[in-house]
């Protein structure tokens, strides 16, 4: 039984495209990442899963439930980190996270008040009066107060600063190593590298890649660093072109023949061939023509 | 019950306003009648001879020397447009609260059915108009008493059932439509409220639109009517309980389908 398996998942919002035809599938006890730029299809995607918003086509299981028939029960087994948390006014945080555990029928006092002296959050001050950072530190403890078997985090990061980032991942593992299965929505493809086992990518609303992180690291794009003149006019497979004057620097993704014949024909003093960063893959994705 | 009792918990405020105000008019109505006993005799003629204006307000078959005529008609208003404000505002609010104020994130990622939300959120607002109007209802007999004036159960009675029956009809009306909207939840309930109201003036001045009255909630509580028949009109009544069993099925059928975002 997959943690999240997604078939041919569509929404369209009137005329706008969601996401369209994801096929997507997240295996239970891994840490899975899922990338984007803004408006890529990332938020739609979770907000379908967790039922907020319904499919146009298309279906979705969640630890073998039906997203749709069964959203009730899949809720009981999810907890969910928005990436804009929102809490009810005049609310004070002990309150929101007693509310949080009593709507989930759940007692998760100690485990509440664990997690806000770790995250160095006070329960006592009210909720409109915190900071964006603090409001997350909030939302995190609401997901994962009750300790859920799957966590669903959209930009989980945002707003903390690196003790707390690195807290929060300290956090997430040790849930993971518990057992429980995370879903990370991310364009911080740093953290999705160092924490993730498996990622993938999403592109104006359809998947363009899903492997395990380092796959993708090893995909045949590489990042060629130049130092010299080389006259590059016309290879295809390049992206990410900078020229300076002492050289080009470009992820490429062609065949190794017509650049090493140019790189002969050239000056060059130095070069310097290199597996990219997911960063770098990311942009290699998201660059201007088709997916490599 | 959850969801009701926070639901409770963040309409404490709104609730001490309304009930409040609703009330600090109405015992200052009641406790300026005796004074205006005495100057009866001269404004009810004044007042039952102005043509539309006696009409719409039903000041043409109530007398307003007596205490029942000048609560029916005075305090009617207070209580019949403050009431149906509440209601209104607080039924339309409901629902639509949860988008305009982005909870709804918050509150639907949690495991609750959409279902179980509306119901409670309904079970909150009915319970919210109940203990207004059992505060409302203690504050006039408790003044009446304190003015040592007897007590007129029976209209006292039928009046406050009227008004809390028109406020549950305008208050479910209100909730089927939060369920459709997203923002502007408050002009919405106002509107209605004033529709609703102005509907039975309307009704009252001209023969050839009392089928109005079956329409607006405030045709069975047209205090004139209620104090002089001794009764509620059962088919106005029906067709009240009709409207607000609509707006009750309409928010469950729309809040399910709903995206929320």
């Amino acid at each position: 039984m997959k943690a999240i398996e997604t078939e041919k998942l569509t929404k369209y919002y009137g005329k706008f495209r969601g996401i369209i035809d994801l096929d997507l599938a997240v295996e239970q006890g891994e840490i899975f990442g899922f990338i984007g730029p803004n408006g890529a299809g990332k938020s739609t995607t979770i907000r379908t899963l967790l039922g907020l918003i319904s499919p146009t086509s298309g279906g979705a299981r969640i630890l073998g439930k039906d997203i749709v028939r069964d959203k009730t029960a899949i809720l009981r087994e999810v907890g969910y980190l928005p990436s804009e948390a929102v809490f009810y006014p005049g609310m004070r945080v002990r309150e929101i996270l007693k509310l949080s555990a009593d709507l989930r029928q759940k007692d998760c006092s100690a485990r509440s008040a664990a997690l806000c002296e770790r995250l160095e959050l006070d329960p006592g001050r009210k909720a409109e009066e915190l900071s964006y950072g603090n409001r997350k530190k909030l939302a995190i403890i609401c997901a994962v107060q009750s300790d859920p078997a799957l966590l669903i985090l959209d930009e989980p990061t945002g707003g903390l600063d690196p003790l707390m980032q690195r807290e929060f991942f300290d956090i997430i593992t040790e849930r993971n190593k518990e057992g429980a299965t995370v879903f990370l929505s991310s364009h911080i493809l740093s953290e999705v590298q160092r924490h993730c086992h498996r990622a993938a990518i999403i592109r104006e609303g359809r998947l363009i890649a899903c492997d395990s992180v380092e796959a993708l690291r090893d995909s045949n794009a590489r990042r060629i660093r130049i130092e010299g003149r080389v006259d590059l006019a016309g290879l295809t497979g390049l992206k990410d072109l900078t020229v300076t004057e002492q050289g080009a620097s470009f992820l490429y993704s062609g065949d190794m023949q017509p650049l090493l014949q140019r790189l002969a024909a050239g000056t060059v003093q130095d070069l310097n061939i290199s597996e990219p960063d997911l960063e770098e893959i990311f942009l290699h994705y998201y660059g201007k023509g088709e997916p490599a | 019950m959850t969801i009701l009792k926070h639901e409770l918990k963040r309409n404490r405020t709104s609730w001490l306003i309304w009930a409040g105000a609703i009330g600090a008019l109405l015992v200052t109505c009641i406790f300026l009648f005796p004074e205006m006993k005495d100057q009866m005799a001269g404004v009810g003629e004044m007042f039952s001879s102005m043509g539309a204006f006696t009409t719409a307000f039903g000041m043409d078959r109530l007398n307003f020397g007596t205490l029942t005529g000048y609560y029916a008609i005075e305090c009617g208003n207070v209580l019949g447009l403050g009431g149906a404000f509440y209601a209104a505002l607080t039924g339309a609010g409901m629902l639509a609260k949860e988008e305009n104020g982005r909870t709804g994130e918050f509150l639907l990622t949690h495991p609750v059915s959409r279902r179980r939300v509306v119901a409670e959120k309904l079970l909150a607002l009915a319970v919210l108009i109940t203990a207004l109007n059992l505060v409302i209802y203690g504050l006039a007999a408790g003044s009446m008493l304190a003015i040592g004036e007897p007590v007129p159960w029976k209209e006292l009675n039928l009046l406050h059932a009227a008004y809390f029956l028109m406020q549950l009809e305008l208050g479910a009306v209100c909730f089927g439509i939060s369920a459709f909207l997203r923002r502007g939840s408050a002009g919405v309930g106002l509107g209605v409220a004033f529709l609703m109201y102005f509907l039975n003036l309307i009704a009252n001045i001209t023969d050839s639109v009392k089928f109005l009255k079956y329409i607006t909630p405030f045709g069975y509580c047209d205090g004139a009517e209620v104090v002089s028949s001794g009764k509620l009109d059962g088919a106005m009544l029906a067709v009240g309980a009709g409207l607000a069993v609509l707006g009750i099925l309409a928010a469950f059928w729309q809040y399910e389908r709903k995206d929320i975002h």
